[in-house]
């Protein structure tokens, strides 16, 4: 009788245990980036929501978000995700709709930041950077980065075609604000591939986003194309990398729900937190970026300002990236790029 | 075990008399014994043995296959389109455009699958063999989007407003692959994988070289496994054998040197290499200092790193084979044939090295089959040029989610890997076990 009393309330323990709800699960890209989102977004929100927030990084697969949606055994609830995935996966039916009828600051984000299915989380650059130690003329421009004899050394590049296509036709003499139109077409395409054939022999490729900063500071590469908030944080903690703002595509990340999350409203609660001015501008403080949200320029200081991808002067020497364009031709370009990078 | 000395005896008795006949004789025992054996030890073989087949079966063997008959099964298409299916059923004619039912119902297909989230896979499936077909469909996603949901067109208007809207509607090619893409059982995962392509009229053809890269990627993952194996018998051979010949206290601390570094994350060894092989590293701030070299060599994101690290990873699992079997050679045999008038090295080659080959075997096909699937290595260490099959395996199952392809390419690498396992076995086969001595 006794042995059976303490089984039943062993087991019933184990099942108040099981049916208590589990941390938000908020999912980002590592480093800095992490390290900031947990100072400007989880502790403030813990406090602000009484919600708990385990925060991990990722290296951006989605192949396990597919995984786990395809299992209905959802642990993540908010991953950050790159313009690649945002559009791709909405349609393959990874993420959960957004409604934005429910989202209070929706009307102050910008336009690029609102999508089916994920809300803009903050803007960067895709640029390059180059040591200011090794390279005592500074370089300008996507020409002077495809000139290896002016310029001698190696060149760290992303290894995707996204961002790349577009350097090497801006190298060729594209101008910025034409570089979508030239690479819809095939002879676009074929221009941007020679171009790129002309540097393949310097190129050193990085996949993750803290390598380029390592490659320059240890001399292996003598530019690299970067993400400009992770060379800020380097130049702030005193590495002599700068910036080229020439030429640099701007771009989003984006807070998606993986669809069948069990705690899609404190997603939600979490996504929204993020985009409020106050949270954005800490957010910004210390991982440097772009807002979503207009009302937050005005808190921004003004060395904060000078950084961002989407500064009036900025904009009119860079460009936007084309999500539409990417989600159209990205499975064709990211297979002839592959195979390209393979040889 | 009888019978085999006995025949060992025979063979050495009657060596100059009849050794066909001996041999003879010992072939013809070994089989009606071996009879013997198995009635006695199944059933309580086979009862011991269920467990691991039992596991093998459910953690192993089952996820593999599902995982490989990705490569061959892809119904994104078919779940997505329904509607269109059926009412494709009935057309055969192929360089006409099918009747107005089928674009009626597309777009009801297109609407729901968008709604259900299954237009993304299709349209990622459909594209692979026609490029420009995701862009077709989210655009025609979004003409149909746009229609005024008042209206509800007959089907004749609905084909023409489609065939109006992109000419690509009226395509024979479009519909062709369309039909194909239905049907879930395909080729063409792995047809890509041997850098071959299905046209949309369904003729197979070799892929250009700048597409079709994976055979050369398979040849330049077997070059560098065969590259490291040898250089890893190069290096683990003498150290294996020095580590022998040393008193036992000494042996110690050699071998936790081995296996030290065998214990550690592979992860931390090659974030080591990392930091030991770059231009301002350890390595070539020594070399620089001492005088031997004038500019910092590349050590690091080129195939030298590559082979480095995977050789430094991959010395254990030649050391530890090959000491377990130098550790049984008697050591009598050298200085025996040293005694009757060899050469010291002679002896060593003639009458020492093959008695390890059986360990040297084994652990350079440890090494080899282990090299085959590495991908971290060149990854983290290796340039451009240095990448293995493994590598774009990884690539398509993570970053490009195109599991089908990297199911293809898996069973690429499996496939190469079986033959050349067979192939070892054959020519390992051919020596009879009389003959190891």
């Amino acid at each position: 009788m006794r042995i059976a009393t303490g089984l039943c309330a062993i087991a019933a323990l184990l099942t108040a245990h099981a049916a208590l709800a589990r941390p938000l699960a908020v999912i980002n890209y590592g480093g800095t980036l992490a390290d900031a989102q947990q100072s400007a977004f989880v502790e403030p929100f813990q406090k602000a929501a009484g919600i708990d927030v385990t925060a991990t990084s990722y290296s951006g697969e989605q192949a396990k978000v597919k995984a786990m949606v395809d299992a209905s055994q959802v642990t993540w609830d908010v991953v950050e995700v790159e313009s690649t995935d945002v559009g791709r996966g909405c349609d393959s039916g990874m993420y959960e709709r957004i409604d934005w009828k429910a989202v209070p600051d929706a009307t102050h984000l910008t336009k690029d930041a609102k999508t089916r299915c994920g809300v803009g989380l903050f803007a960067w650059a895709n640029a390059y950077a180059y040591n200011t130690t090794t390279l005592k003329n500074p370089p300008q421009g996507w020409t002077d980065f495809w000139d290896t004899k002016k310029y001698p050394g190696k060149r760290g590049m992303r290894k995707s075609a996204r961002g790349n296509l577009e350097f090497a036709l801006m190298a060729d003499g594209v101008k910025p604000a034409d570089v979508y139109k030239v690479l819809a077409t095939p002879a676009g395409v074929d221009r941007a591939f020679k171009k790129l054939d002309q540097l393949r022999p310097y190129i050193q490729w990085w996949d993750a986003g803290a390598q380029p900063a390592q490659f320059l500071v240890g001399g292996d590469v003598a530019m690299s194309t970067v993400f400009s908030g992770r060379i800020i944080t380097a130049q702030k903690s005193g590495q002599p990398l700068a910036i080229v703002w020439n030429g640099a595509i701007a771009d989003y990340d984006y807070w998606v729900i993986p669809k069948g999350s069990p705690m899609k409203a404190e997603a939600m609660k979490f996504i929204n937190y993020t985009i409020a001015p106050q949270a954005q501008t800490d957010y910004l403080a210390r991982q440097p970026g772009g807002p979503v949200n207009t009302q937050a320029l005005a808190r921004m200081s003004p060395e904060q300002l000078a950084n961002l991808p989407n500064t009036p002067e900025h904009s009119k020497i860079g460009l936007v990236n084309d999500r539409e364009f990417w989600d159209e031709h990205g499975d064709d370009l990211d297979q002839r790029f592959a195979a390209w990078a393979a040889r | 075990m009888a019978s085999s000395t006995q025949s060992v005896a025979g063979v050495s008795h009657t060596a100059r008399d009849e050794p066909a006949g001996a041999a003879a004789a010992a072939t013809a025992a070994r089989p009606a014994i071996a009879r013997l054996r198995l009635r006695g030890d199944v059933r309580g073989a086979l009862l011991l043995v269920a467990p691991l087949v039992l596991f093998m079966l459910v953690f192993f063997a089952v996820p593999v296959a599902s995982l490989l008959t990705r490569g061959v099964w892809d119904d994104a298409v078919q779940k997505a389109f329904p509607a269109t299916r059926i009412a494709l059923a009935g057309w055969h004619t192929h360089g006409d455009v099918p009747p107005p039912a089928v674009y009626s119902a597309l777009a009801h297909d297109i609407l729901a699958a968008d709604a259900a989230g299954t237009l993304g896979d299709a349209a990622a499936r459909l594209n692979q063999n026609l490029p420009g077909m995701r862009a077709l469909l989210t655009r025609t996603r979004h003409h149909l989007d746009d229609r005024d949901p008042m209206s509800a067109p007959d089907a004749g208007t609905l084909q023409q407003g489609l065939r109006g809207f992109d000419a690509r509607w009226s395509e024979p090619s479009t519909w062709q692959v369309l039909e194909r893409a239905l049907r879930p059982l395909t080729a063409d995962n792995l047809l890509r994988a041997v850098d071959h392509t299905r046209l949309p009229d369904g003729s197979i053809v070799p892929l250009g070289s700048d597409e079709g890269v994976y055979l050369s990627i398979l040849g330049r993952t077997f070059w560098i496994s065969a590259v490291v194996t040898m250089l890893v018998t190069l290096l683990g051979y003498p150290l294996t054998y020095w580590l022998n010949g040393l008193p036992p206290a000494r042996q110690r601390p050699v071998m936790l040197a081995v296996l030290i570094p065998f214990w550690t994350s592979i992860l931390v060894r090659i974030c080591a290499w990392m930091v030991v092989l770059p231009q301002s590293g350890l390595v070539n701030r020594v070399l620089m200092s001492v005088d031997a070299i004038d500019h910092p060599l590349a050590l690091l994101y080129n195939r030298t790193g590559v082979y480095i690290s995977m050789v430094h990873i991959l010395i254990p699992f030649m050391v530890l084979p090959l000491f377990a079997v130098m550790r049984n050679v008697p050591r009598n045999y050298t200085l025996a044939a040293i005694s009757l008038g060899s050469h010291p090295f002679g002896a060593f080659w003639r009458v020492y090295l093959p008695q390890t080959l059986p360990g040297l075997a084994a652990g350079a096909m440890l090494v080899f089959i282990s090299a085959l699937g590495y991908y971290i290595a060149p990854a983290l260490l290796g340039g451009a040029g240095d990448q293995m099959l493994s590598y774009y395996i990884a690539y398509f199952t993570n970053v490009s989610v195109n599991w089908g392809l990297a199911a293809a390419l898996a069973t690429l690498l499996l496939v190469a890997t079986a033959l050349l396992f067979i192939v070892y076995r054959m020519a390992a086969g051919r020596r009879t076990p009389l003959e190891g001595l």
